[in-house]
């Protein structure tokens, strides 16, 4: 019963970092139809940067509590990049054939990809004083880190901003009514730019965010930007493309089935997700609640 | 682009043929003026060249976007280190014998899953699938090797015709296997030029330009987009069959997603709007990508800004823009 | 002889009744113009015999065969084509290669892939003639992305025409050009289309093109039909004049 209850809670954190990364993507294709392929990276990315700024943080002797605000921090870097690369390298690209964008994005990838290895070479980077930080609980028997509630915790605030922010704020208004018509939103006098360039930041800043507070649990590795990347596409497409509910159902749905995976088949357990992502695609190719 | 295509199109008739043709004379000629290193090279680039030829066909005439076109080269490469083995000769024929319905099985097994989706979820779906191979690759180590990978060691060509062992036996593989993938490079080259100027190619261009038409015409897309990936894989995979007896290794980096990446950037490097373009591309990123790897240790990073700076500076690519030089050199010797 | 036949044909789009249960018959050998103002339904129509939209409900017979759930290429295959309002041309293909795709494929030989598409001669000579009828035979070679748009709606029709069809939908086949080549390219689509006795049906908003060239007008509003009749009958009919114009024509 207590192995049960940890393997529930090991989802859902899987599924709080998946649903954060996954969102990001959705809202960025929901608003400006463009798919990043590079969203992982940023993920990846969020993580290395949280794990240095903790590492350096460690080193300069900044007391603990400090330290958890380079979670937030970490995202922050992210979102930053993220307003920076979208006027230089994809607005560019919105009116010219599709191939083009993911191209661009694909060479974006392979930059932040190496960048992170160039930057921070090939050893792992962990921030596991954080997690470390804060108490371990007993759930019958079994240890368990009260930092992995932390995760959960942030992946349900998430939501819930995100989904208030969409629907019940102004800005919210002006997401939805450029996600729907570029073009009119623009007539009627809105700054489409300024809507996509935030509308990217707020995606990036989830893809960071994801990265942030995973990398205590578990170390920032080279090539988990890439496998991020691939798992997040899965989630999309069982939840749908541009769908806020859909990345949540998705990850849920993901992280169930790959920790029931790995318990079975851990060889697998990408084959697993890959071939339900499969029938997905056969029976509803928009996904469960897409809007592609 | 469409000026493009019409300026390549002046160029056909005589003037293609006779290019065409002094390019393979050159080829023919060249190892007796280059060293062994060189001609390695060369013949590394021609493999780059028929591996990108396949996947143009999906790119650049059907208008998909494939980022996982490592699948169906590490398959080949890896079908080939199997049969190296499990089975017995080390014939270059018998691994084509083998390695060719493997690589087209694997396309057309793949294929009838991705063609299924749109260009978003079709590019994720290859990538999904390369790495799932990857992974399989990695870890059923006690088939594959693992990440030590398998080796494969110096095959006889022409049916045991030729064998080589012994001191100067590299120099004399090197020279007879260069002979043996320029004929199947020839013959590939041949073969996909009828491919995109056949009805099915003329089909494959109508769905990329106009899908919608392309049904209201009574062709069955589905249908079409999976024959073209199956050729396409199929051509890819021949370039990995041609590749591991010349490495004479194979480790699942040639699965990895970072190969697909070179893949794609072959095409673009040479334009992908073009027919000449992937060969430009693969000949021309082969030597690129030995003096980045020898240049420095971050050549991904290179590649990845070079592969920004295309896309928004040429995106017709080498041939492209060497075409489009050529239409304005024309136009101004036109004008009075 | 009636060709095609509707029966009590629906399709809604949210609130909008497109098509109100219709009862619409072609007769063979006809040039049919279909009329109303935007919003009327006739391109929902026109949709849902050629499969682009599947109806809510009822029947579509098609010389006697219920093609209700035939998919697009079934219907082609039956002898329905159409063109597109917005013209839907292979704009990197040349104009021959447009016209020589429709003849491949209703052939079954787009699948081929080992010849060379210019080598078929009888596809050769198909496509040529069809382009020669429409008089674009002079700009075999040029892209169809490069013509003036003129002679892109005609090898809209063309491409269409191609299928050898025995039911041509035609989609506003002179908007968006000026109103001497509206004629123009009337006459050249009217004398083709009853030269190769294909029945037609126009959707077409210009009203002096309309009384010219058609058998029969069918007007419609508001989902529904108002009027159906030859031009005569329809000059005469008050009712389409009041809608139309807003006020009664004088006889």
């Amino acid at each position: 019963m207590a192995i049960l209850t940890i393997q529930i809670l090991n989802s859902l954190l899987y599924a709080s970092v998946l649903f954060l990364i996954a969102a990001g993507l959705s809202l960025i294709f929901g608003v400006m139809r463009i798919v990043n392929l590079a969203h992982g990276s940023l993920y990846a990315v969020g993580a290395y940067v949280t794990a240095w700024l903790v590492g350096t943080g460690i080193a300069h002797g900044v007391p603990l509590g400090w330290l958890f605000l380079m979670l937030p921090c970490g995202a922050l870097a992210v979102a930053l990049i993220g307003i920076v690369i979208e006027p230089l390298l994809l607005r560019p690209f919105y009116t010219r054939a599709e191939e083009y964008q993911l191209l661009v994005t694909f060479g974006l990838l392979q930059i932040l990809e190496d960048l992170m290895r160039l930057i921070w070479g090939g050893t792992p980077l962990s921030a596991d004083t954080l997690m470390d930080a804060l108490p371990i609980i007993k759930i019958g028997g079994l240890n368990y880190p009260t930092y992995d509630l932390l995760v959960i915790a942030v992946g349900v605030v998430a939501a819930v901003a995100l989904w208030a922010a969409i629907y019940h704020t102004r800005f919210g208004v002006l997401l939805r009514a450029t996600s729907q018509d570029r073009r009119m939103a623009s007539a009627l006098g809105l700054n489409v730019g300024l809507v996509y360039v935030v509308a990217f930041g707020i995606g990036c800043f989830m893809a960071g965010l994801g990265g942030a507070i995973v990398v205590p649990t578990q170390a920032a590795v080279l090539g988990m930007g890439v496998d991020a990347l691939v798992i997040a596409f899965v989630v999309v497409v069982i939840g749908g493309l541009g769908s806020l509910k859909g990345a949540l159902v998705g990850a849920i749905i993901v992280s169930f089935v790959r920790t029931a995976g790995i318990q079975f088949f851990p060889e697998l357990e990408l084959a697993v997700l890959y071939v339900i992502a499969a029938g997905v695609l056969l029976v509803r190719p928009t996904g469960l609640f897409g809007t592609a | 682009m469409v000026a493009q295509i019409q300026a390549l199109r002046g160029r056909s008739g005589f003037g293609l043929w006779a290019s065409a043709a002094a390019v393979v004379v050159v080829l023919l000629l060249a190892p007796g003026y280059f060293g062994t290193y060189q001609i390695q090279l060369l013949i590394y680039g021609l493999i780059a060249a028929i591996a990108a030829l396949g996947f143009n066909l999906l790119l650049g005439y059907t208008g998909l976007l494939s980022f996982g076109h490592s699948a169906y080269f590490g398959v080949g490469a890896y079908t080939v280190a199997l049969v190296v083995e499990h089975l017995g000769p080390h014939s270059m024929e018998f691994y084509l014998l083998i390695g060719l319905p493997v690589v087209a099985l694997t396309s057309a097994l793949f294929g009838y899953i991705c063609v299924r989706h749109t260009q978003i979820f079709f590019g994720i779906l290859t990538l999904a699938i390369s790495q799932v191979i990857y992974s399989l690759a990695l870890n059923l180590f006690w088939v594959t090797g693992g990440s030590d990978g398998m080796r494969v060691p110096r095959p006889a060509l022409l049916f045991g015709a030729l064998s080589f062992s012994g001191s100067g036996g590299f120099r004399q593989f090197i020279t007879s296997y260069y002979y043996y993938v320029l004929a199947i490079f020839i013959v590939c080259v041949f073969l996909m030029w009828v491919i995109v100027h056949s009805p099915f190619g003329k089909a494959l261009q109508g769905i990329r330009d106009n899908e919608v038409r392309a049904r209201f015409l009574g062709l069955r897309i589905r249908r079409f987009r999976w024959i073209a990936f199956l050729v396409s894989g199929t051509f890819t995979g021949l370039a990995g069959i041609l590749w591991v007896p010349l490495e004479g290794l194979t480790t699942p980096d040639v699965l990895y997603w970072t190969f697909s990446g070179e893949i794609v950037f072959t095409a673009l490097l040479g334009g992908f709007r073009n027919f000449t373009g992937p060969i430009v591309g693969g000949i021309v990123f082969t030597y690129l990508k030995t003096y980045a790897v020898a240049t420095t240790e971050y050549w991904q990073l290179l590649l990845g800004v070079v592969l920004v700076t295309l896309v928004l500076v040429l995106p017709t690519g080498i041939v492209g823009a060497i075409s489009r030089l050529g239409q304005r050199f024309r136009e101004r010797r036109a004008a009075p | 002889m009636i060709l095609l036949k509707t029966v009590d044909l629906r399709k809604q789009f949210g609130e909008t009744r497109a098509c109100d249960g219709l009862n619409f018959i072609v007769h063979k050998g006809e040039f049919l113009s279909l009329v109303g103002s935007n919003g009327a339904g006739k391109t929902t129509l026109v949709n849902l015999i050629s499969a682009h939209l599947q109806p809510d409900s009822g029947q579509i017979l098609f010389e006697d065969r219920d093609i209700t759930f035939m998919t697009v290429t079934e219907r082609i295959k039956a002898g329905i084509a159409r063109s597109f309002q917005i013209v839907s041309l292979f704009d990197a293909l040349s104009v021959f290669d447009n016209v020589a795709l429709s003849v491949f494929s209703r052939e079954g030989k787009a699948v081929r892939m080992t010849s060379l598409a210019d080598h078929d001669e009888e596809v050769r000579r198909e496509a040529l003639e069809v382009l020669g009828q429409f008089g674009l035979a002079s700009k075999e070679r040029v892209m169809a992305g490069d013509l003036a748009q003129g002679e892109r709606k005609l090898l809209d029709v063309a491409v269409a025409y191609a299928l050898r069809p025995r039911l041509l939908f035609l989609d506003e086949p002179t908007s968006g050009v000026s109103t001497h080549e509206k004629a123009q390219i009337m006459d050249t689509v009217s004398s083709v289309v009853r030269g190769g006795h294909v029945t037609a049906v126009v959707i077409e908003h210009d009203m002096d093109v309309v009384f010219r060239y058609s058998d029969r007008i069918v007007m419609m509003h508001e989902g529904a039909f108002l009027a159906d009749g030859t031009p005569d009958e329809i000059r005469a009919n008050q009712d389409v004049a009041s809608i139309l114009l807003g006020a009664p024509l004088t006889a």
